[in-house]
């Protein structure tokens, strides 16, 4: 167990390599209650939910989800956040465990600029959060519910119960793999938890913890809020441009943003896999020509690819696959290369 | 659970020294604190290492760890078969040795498997 955000979370239970194979084969169980929920209500709940994230929720219908950012003035992540639209003047913000007062407090004062009728709610302690991740998930899950899960897309939630307990059901995840986020209340969450290990024993489902969570989502080249982006780096320059309502009229950083994308940002965060026997991990510093030019963000030997593959800033005009860089491992520079993003993608 | 012919130090290596040559690895609760090893860097036949000194670099999933040496001497032997099978250290890990060094110095603060065994408790 370790401490994360002030939570004890299991790191591993039968071992990372042999939960992450599980996901990608069969499925795993994580408990992902950590993160937390931020709720915006109010006739102009849209409004504000515009002008603080850098998607565009207009284009939400009820029953929708986006992945969006929460940005500062500079463009900048104040965080990286799921929108889920429950009403027409009902948001909820899904938000990283590490952020949540942080966001809420960012997010009350920003409210209360737009003004009108919207309010903030951090409903986090209301939610304990499972996610079932892998290809048996849907048959493992639509065995304890009555929702016809065949019904909710991608990016799509639908509420009812899972194992007679009354819960949210979210098409959404975090390993690159399909598979359901479920959101149960905390008092039921055990009974919810009990009951898809049960039911997904035959099927080779697996509890799973924070470690292959870290190595699944990076496979998926899956964004770690605090490793890959943060305060000091923008939405283009994190290379999701697709997360941002170019279109939409106006929200907290877009001119920047807008700037950097017709400009071009002098960085940009890239995929990168290792040419020499090393892992670069996070935090490691980059050299293109004998120079400091950025840093690896994550990295890891990746147990299904079974390379040692990360993500890295690198300046913009060296990001084109097949550009080779150095890794400062101890003291040692290692032979790496530009690949594309993300590295495994499943078959669909 | 620890074999009674190997010593053990308390940076979790083993240890085992038979006619002056000893062979040296890590133990089962280092392999499971570490978890799927990866990656493992060893030293070059010929180096002389001092009881405590870093010989080279073991890396799993999740972490990367150092090797500490618990004698004094020079590496005779270093197990190139291991480095490309890491995983070995998780499936055997008191038969992977990494290197072999002529011990030169005493065998002085070495723990028994029973004194090992405590301290990992």
């Amino acid at each position: 167990m370790v401490e994360f955000g002030g939570w004890d979370m299991p790191v591993e239970y039968s071992g990372i390599v042999d939960e992450h194979l599980a996901v990608r084969t069969r499925a795993g169980l994580f408990d992902v209650s950590h993160m937390g929920e931020i709720e915006i209500a109010g006739a102009d709940a849209l409004k504000a939910v515009q002008h603080i994230t850098s998607n565009d929720a207009s284009r939400l219908s009820n029953g929708q989800i986006q992945y969006s950012a929460l940005t500062t003035p500079e463009g900048t992540f104040v965080d990286d956040v799921l929108t889920y639209k429950l009403a027409d003047d009902h948001f909820m913000l899904v938000v990283n465990a590490s952020n949540i007062i942080k966001d809420f407090q960012w997010i009350a004062a920003r409210v209360k600029d737009v003004g009108g009728d919207a309010a903030a709610v951090n409903t986090s302690s209301r939610y304990a959060l499972l996610a079932l991740q892998g290809p048996a998930a849907t048959a493992v899950l639509q065995s304890l519910t009555g929702v016809d899960l065949s019904s909710i897309k991608y990016y799509w939630f639908a509420t009812g119960e899972v194992a007679s307990v009354r819960v949210t059901i979210s098409r959404t995840g975090y390993t690159g793999e399909d598979g359901f986020e479920v959101f149960a209340p905390p008092s039921s969450a055990e009974r919810v938890w009990d009951a898809i290990l049960q039911a997904g024993a035959s099927a080779g489902v697996v509890p799973a913890g924070l470690g292959a969570r870290d190595t699944l989502r990076l496979e998926a080249a899956m964004r770690l809020y605090g490793n890959d982006m943060d305060e000091t780096t923008t939405v283009v320059e994190a290379d999701l441009n697709w997360i941002v309502g170019w279109k939409k009229e106006s929200f907290i950083g877009a001119d920047v943003l807008k700037r950097q994308k017709a400009e071009g940002a002098p960085r940009k965060l890239a995929g990168f896999e290792m040419l020499d026997r090393a892992i670069g991990r996070h935090g490691y510093d980059v050299f293109v020509d004998g120079q400091k030019a950025g840093v690896v963000t994550s990295g890891t030997q990746t147990p299904f690819l079974k390379k040692a593959i990360g993500m890295a800033y690198l300046p913009a005009d060296r990001t084109a696959p097949g550009t080779e860089f150095e890794i400062e491992i101890r003291g040692r520079r290692m032979k790496a290369v530009v690949v594309p993003m993300p590295f495994y993608k499943r078959q669909k | 659970m620890y074999p009674s012919d190997l010593k053990y130090t308390k940076d979790h290596e083993w240890v085992k020294i038979d006619g002056g040559v000893a062979r040296v690895g890590i133990t089962d609760y280092a392999q499971k604190a570490l978890g799927d090893v990866v990656y493992l860097e060893l030293p070059e036949v010929g180096r002389t290492l001092k009881k405590g000194e870093v010989f080279g670099t073991i890396e799993s999933v999740k972490a990367v760890s150092e090797l500490y040496s618990p004698v004094d001497g020079e590496v005779t032997e270093v197990h190139s078969a291991l480095v490309q099978h890491p995983e070995e250290v998780n499936k055997a890990p008191h038969d992977s040795w990494m290197i072999s060094v002529k011990v030169t110095g005493g065998q002085d603060g070495l723990l028994d498997a029973a004194a090992y065994s405590e301290l990992t408790k």
